[in-house]
């Protein structure tokens, strides 16, 4: 009965995900043709409002092609990777109290491998794909990730330091529901930190560069097409929201708001969530793209050695104010 | 000249064996300009080896103006640099007019003073467009489409055509100036400066532009001399160098504006040029419209090379219909001038030039195009050696080349 009770909460979880994402999709291509002076999308259905629905149902009649000497169950497999991973660190984000599927105690540390397993969808896709430009992809997005894995990692541990959990929920309670009681102020040097590596970890502008259109074409998902492609895009999407959930947990202060909102609880969470897919679009209207030797230097030589002294900084005044 | 292959190459960035592979870069790639094919040897991300492979948009200008008259061929040209199709026909007809000797009125000169510098504002919009979507910035790639769309409107509103005008004809233009048209063209010069202002505060202040533009590209001056580039590209690295105010034609000496200098020669230094150049080309815009003369717009003595007379006389009664064909084939009539000419003028990306053979015929024996594109395609591989694909890229850009001009 228990299974079964999950099984039906997972179906709706995924069903509301999902289209979140649609939407999310449509939610940009409006904010950024309006930054860009243009309308956006505005043909199919009010307002352009069907078009997500479209984009998928026309998606699901591509052909999927594979190429000629393509790594064929690897290349198959791949988008499949990326995606179930990027599924599966959703089962740890609380939405609101007790809006959560699985309340492990080490819930943060979930959410990185399973990230971590989501790259290497990219990479194989990039290496099975049997093309110059998805192999440089691939390359790319391994080194991109391995090093801003690594600082995304070190500025949560002050986090964890002053939440003393690993448990998302448990991390959002010791927040506290006051405004001053959010993490981004005493922390504002690890969500610095944070906020800049999870740009690189999501693939966006301006370290968008393992799908760099101008230079490689499309990246790893180059020879990629119809559903399977799809695919990617959708894990880029969850993998956005993830991350936005992770901000606001570990930062904003989870699902506390100014007031508790009756009936729907999470509603503070998905407004938080939804500032963060906000800043996410505006970033990618404005900047350009860092090269690859820079995103390295920035993410070796600056991130990592800040993301280092602030868990100094933070365990050295734990010690002292308590 | 060879150039030692740059310091970072010692350092693989990544493959760190050290082992080579190619990459054949276009001709369908987002980011060549049309159909530019590069041929790359790389070392991981570093160029080891960079050979441009142009031709694919070769249509044989060159051969086809042997079969046409002087004023057919002038269609020919609005498809050399189609982004800046005007300044390639004021240059065409400029040529010609120097080797017949036909003089222009002062009204037409002015005319296509204005019609090139617009031209180049909007190819230099396009190259700001194209240059900053490669280099990741998009939103300056819609403003700049926004600016571009009022030119190519007031083109539209002058000659009829957005793209592909023939309006210049040899001896003067095909249409007079309408007032509207100077309102509209006015409207325009004052708000732009604004919008240029808009464009450095997207692009000009940001740190990631600064980063991927400041040092990348490098060329000094002797080199930029001896690749032959010309225009901004050779600008940008500190050589005083601008044909309309060294050997000035149309009305380029009777209007004041500064040739501005780089003094880096990188990406960065080529970017000020241009957009120093949109300022300049504002001023003389501006100065031409307060300047521009009552009087013809064609001149009399060239009549058979421009139109029948039976079109001019309804231009100068004033009446809107033309008669058929604005352009006389002339295939009887000899010109009986014999002789070479080469004539250079600067547009947008360079020094466009001209060289006319002429027998006596009406058709030109031989006609050549030095087209600025070609040549400074023909310095990609120097510049982009040792760099990494993402220098490549703007570098491509950088150096303003399209295509259609270089196939010709």
């Amino acid at each position: 009965m228990n299974i079964l009770l999950m099984l039906v909460w997972i179906i709706i979880l995924f069903c509301v995900v999902m289209l979140h994402v649609a939407y999310a999709t449509y939610f940009e291509r409006k904010i950024i043709g309006r930054m860009q002076v243009r309308m956006g999308p505005m043909r199919v259905g009010w307002y352009g409002l069907l078009q997500p629905i479209a984009d998928g149902i026309k998606s699901f009649f591509k052909e999927d092609i594979v190429p000629d000497r393509a790594d064929k169950p690897v290349f198959l497999m791949a988008p499949i990777i990326c995606l179930v991973a990027m599924m599966a660190s959703l089962a740890v984000l609380p939405f609101a109290k007790g809006w959560v599927l699985a309340d492990i105690d080490i819930g943060l540390l979930f959410i990185f491998a399973m990230s971590g397993l989501a790259s290497y969808g990219i990479v194989l896709a990039g290496w099975s794909s049997n093309s110059k430009y998805s192999f440089l992809g691939g390359l790319r997005s391994m080194a991109q990730v391995i090093s801003y894995e690594v600082a995304m990692g070190l500025s949560l541990v002050g986090v964890m330091l002053m939440a003393g959990s690993l448990n998302l929920t448990e991390i959002v309670e010791a927040q506290g529901d006051s405004f001053l009681g959010m993490y981004l102020m005493p922390q504002c040097i690890g969500f610095f930190v944070f906020f800049v590596s999870m740009l690189a970890e999501t693939n966006r502008v301006p370290f968008d560069l393992p799908e760099a259109e101008t230079e490689l074409v499309s990246g790893y998902s180059t020879e990629y097409s119809g559903m399977r492609y799809a695919m990617f895009f959708m894990a880029e999407y969850i993998g956005m929201m993830v991350m936005a959930s992770i901000g606001t947990v570990c930062f904003l202060g989870g699902w506390n708001g100014p007031f508790p909102v009756p009936f729907f609880p999470p509603l503070w969470f998905v407004l938080k969530v939804y500032m963060f897919m906000f800043i996410f679009i505006w970033i990618r209207a404005t900047l350009p793209r860092y090269r690859y030797d820079q995103l390295m230097g920035l993410g070796w030589k600056l991130l990592i050695p800040v993301a280092l002294g602030n868990i100094v900084l933070t365990a050295f005044m734990k010690a002292i104010i308590g | 000249m060879t150039r030692p292959i740059r310091q970072r190459l010692e350092v693989p960035v990544a493959g760190g064996d050290g082992e080579r592979y190619s990459l054949r870069m276009g001709p369908q790639h987002p980011a060549t300009h049309g159909v530019l094919r590069v041929d790359l040897e790389l070392d991981g991300e570093t160029i080891v080896e960079c050979t441009p492979q142009v031709g694919y948009l070769h249509r044989g200008f060159e051969k086809l103006a042997e079969t046409k008259t002087y004023a057919q061929g002038l269609i020919l040209t609005d498809r050399l640099d189609y982004i800046a199709a005007m300044a390639n026909n004021v240059g065409y007809c400029v040529a010609v007019e120097r080797l017949l000797d036909i003089p222009v009125p002062m009204r037409a000169k002015y005319i296509r003073t204005i019609v090139a510098e617009m031209s180049r504002l909007c190819s230099h919009l396009l190259w700001l467009a194209t240059h900053a979507l490669d280099i990741g910035a998009m939103t300056v790639f819609l403003y700049c489409f926004r600016e571009r769309e009022v030119l190519l409107d007031l083109f539209e509103e002058l000659c009829g055509a957005r793209l592909t005008f023939s309006y210049p004809r040899i001896g003067g233009v095909r249409q007079d100036v309408t007032g509207s048209f100077i309102d509209e063209l006015q409207r325009f010069i004052d708000i732009f400066p604004s919008r240029i202002a808009e464009y450095e505060t997207l692009i000009d202040t940001n740190r990631i532009w600064l980063k991927r533009t400041v040092g990348i590209g490098k060329i000094t001056g002797e080199e930029a001399l001896d690749l032959g580039l010309t225009g901004a590209c050779l600008r940008g690295s500190g050589v005083d160098y601008d044909i309309r105010k060294h050997q000035p034609y149309d009305a380029y000496d009777q209007v004041e504006f500064a040739v501005p200098l780089g003094s880096e020669g990188d990406v960065y230094a080529r970017y000020r040029c241009r957009i120093e150049e949109m300022h300049q080309s504002i001023r003389i815009i501006q100065q031409c419209i307060d300047q521009l003369p009552p009087g013809p717009i064609v001149d009399p003595d060239a009549p058979d090379l421009v139109m029948p007379i039976k079109a001019q006389t309804t231009i100068q009664a004033g009446r809107s219909e033309y008669g058929t064909g604005l352009i006389r084939l002339l295939r009887d009539e000899n010109i009986y001038i014999t002789g070479d000419v080469y004539v250079a003028t600067e547009v947008p990306k360079g020094e466009l030039g001209f060289y006319f053979i002429s027998d006596g015929n009406n058709r030109p024996y031989r006609m050549h195009i030095r087209s600025p594109s070609f040549i400074h395609i023909g310095a990609l591989s120097q510049i982009a050696r040792g760099e990494l694909i993402a220098d490549l890229i703007a570098n491509i850009g950088s150096l303003d080349v399209v295509l259609g001009e270089s196939d010709r």
